[in-house]
């Protein structure tokens, strides 16, 4: 791989992170309640995440590097859900949920 | 006490996930090295007998093919699902329109039951709000929906993840329960074989 | 390559700014925790492009212990906070 294109694509998945690191920071700030804003905290995060260290693991590519980075997005993808179910659920069980924002609402009606 | 043969299949049972956490601690120390196999074996026995936790039902059925395209498609989902909600939050005509939506799993897995959970909050606009594991439900959040269409193709979209889930990792009851009900007359006949293990798992007193 | 540190540097501070708005601003405590939560993850991001562009792996652990720990925060927050509000 020539050093041009290597920094073209470095520079193309640290930009792609930033972007998305951004997106989550204006999600948090323009969405109206708290379900909506677990949307904008946790799913860019692990796009912006995955971008992020793969460049890291493409500019030191050794096997010490690839499986870190691999252990820090796996750990990042199974907790980030978790995390915001428990805050979903805080929330709902709260009532921090602007109903008038929901066309649907299953959980609300379901049979006891 | 329990027979050698229980005994055998719950250490067969343990033993994947046995191996995870000393791949895991491996990992952590970025080589594979006999002194790193070797404390991450003691460490793994420490841990599994120190926090000690119910065992779960993995079914040990691995198919590598259907594993490999659910990765696959689990990739792509999470870069479109970063990408979707990242362009709604940067567009400037947004309107918050959202639904709680209740999506009723064939499985009758746990495992399978908090992988469809996890892997659905990762890609596009969900969150698990609330499980009823008896009646293998999730809850979800979903975000900028606007018509009960767009609330159907989600559905759906939940029901083809934990089929490509059951296909790669599910027991084989599961992948026949996933043709019987597949057809087109499932609501109604899967409403029955829900109920039905809704009593089994009561009387077995499972509770959450 | 340094006008791209420059944008994404910008695009970082941008986005932990706007996570501490909400984070003073509330309204709920759960909003504080979201927000605190995507600036935790932009501090790893921002940290990740640093090690990209300078070439070395100095932080990596930092990173893992950050995604590791981060998740521990909203998880006790959101365990104990219904007990409070049924009393």
């Amino acid at each position: 791989m020539t050093d041009e294109l290597r920094d073209v694509i470095s520079a193309v998945l640290v930009l792609a992170g930033a972007v998305m690191c951004f997106a989550a920071g204006i999600g948090v700030i323009r969405f109206p309640d708290v379900l909506s804003r677990l949307h904008a905290a946790t799913k860019p995060q692990i796009f912006g995440l995955m971008a992020i260290t793969a460049d890291v693991a493409l500019n030191n590519f050794t096997v010490g590097t690839v499986t870190l980075v691999m252990a820090i997005v796996v750990f990042q993808a199974l907790t980030a859900p978790v995390a915001a179910h428990m805050v979903g659920r805080a929330a709902y069980d709260t009532h921090h949920v602007r109903v008038d924002v929901l066309i649907i609402d299953e959980l609300g009606t379901r049979p006891e | 006490m329990s027979t050698p043969k229980q005994r055998l299949v719950a250490i067969a049972n343990q033993a994947p996930l046995f191996l995870g956490l000393v791949l895991l601690w491996m990992l952590l120390w970025g080589s594979f090295s006999w002194l790193n196999l070797l404390t991450g074996t003691l460490l793994a026995t420490l841990v599994s007998v120190g926090f000690y936790l119910p065992a779960v039902e993995l079914g040990l059925r691995l198919n590598p093919w259907y594993t490999v395209l659910y990765l696959i498609r689990l990739g792509f989902d999470i870069v479109r699902g970063s990408l979707q909600v990242a362009v709604l939050a940067l567009s400037p005509r947004y309107t918050p329109s959202n639904a709680i939506v209740a999506v009723h799993l064939r499985t009758r897995s746990d495992f399978i039951l908090t992988l469809t959970g996890v892997s659905t909050s990762i890609v596009p606009g969900a969150i698990v709000v609330d499980v009823d594991r008896v009646q293998s439900t999730l809850y979800l959040h979903v975000l900028n929906v606007a018509h009960p269409e767009q609330v159907e193709r989600f559905r759906n979209g939940v029901l083809a993840e934990e089929r490509r889930i059951v296909m790669a990792l599910g027991s084989r009851e599961d992948v026949e329960r996933l043709h019987r009900v597949s057809g087109e007359d499932r609501s109604e006949k899967d409403q029955r074989a829900r109920d039905q293990h809704a009593n089994e798992k009561l009387k077995r007193g499972g509770t959450a | 390559m340094h006008i791209v540190a420059v944008i994404a540097g910008v695009l970082f501070g941008a986005g932990a700014l706007c996570a501490l708005y909400r984070i003073v601003r509330g309204p709920t405590v759960l909003d504080r925790v979201i927000a605190s939560d995507v600036l935790v993850a932009t501090v790893i991001c921002a940290m990740g492009a640093e090690m990209a562009f300078n070439r070395h792996t100095d932080t990596l652990p930092v990173l893992l212990v950050l995604a590791l720990f981060a998740v521990l925060g909203s998880l006790s927050v959101a365990r104990f906070l219904p007990v409070r509000d049924t009393e």
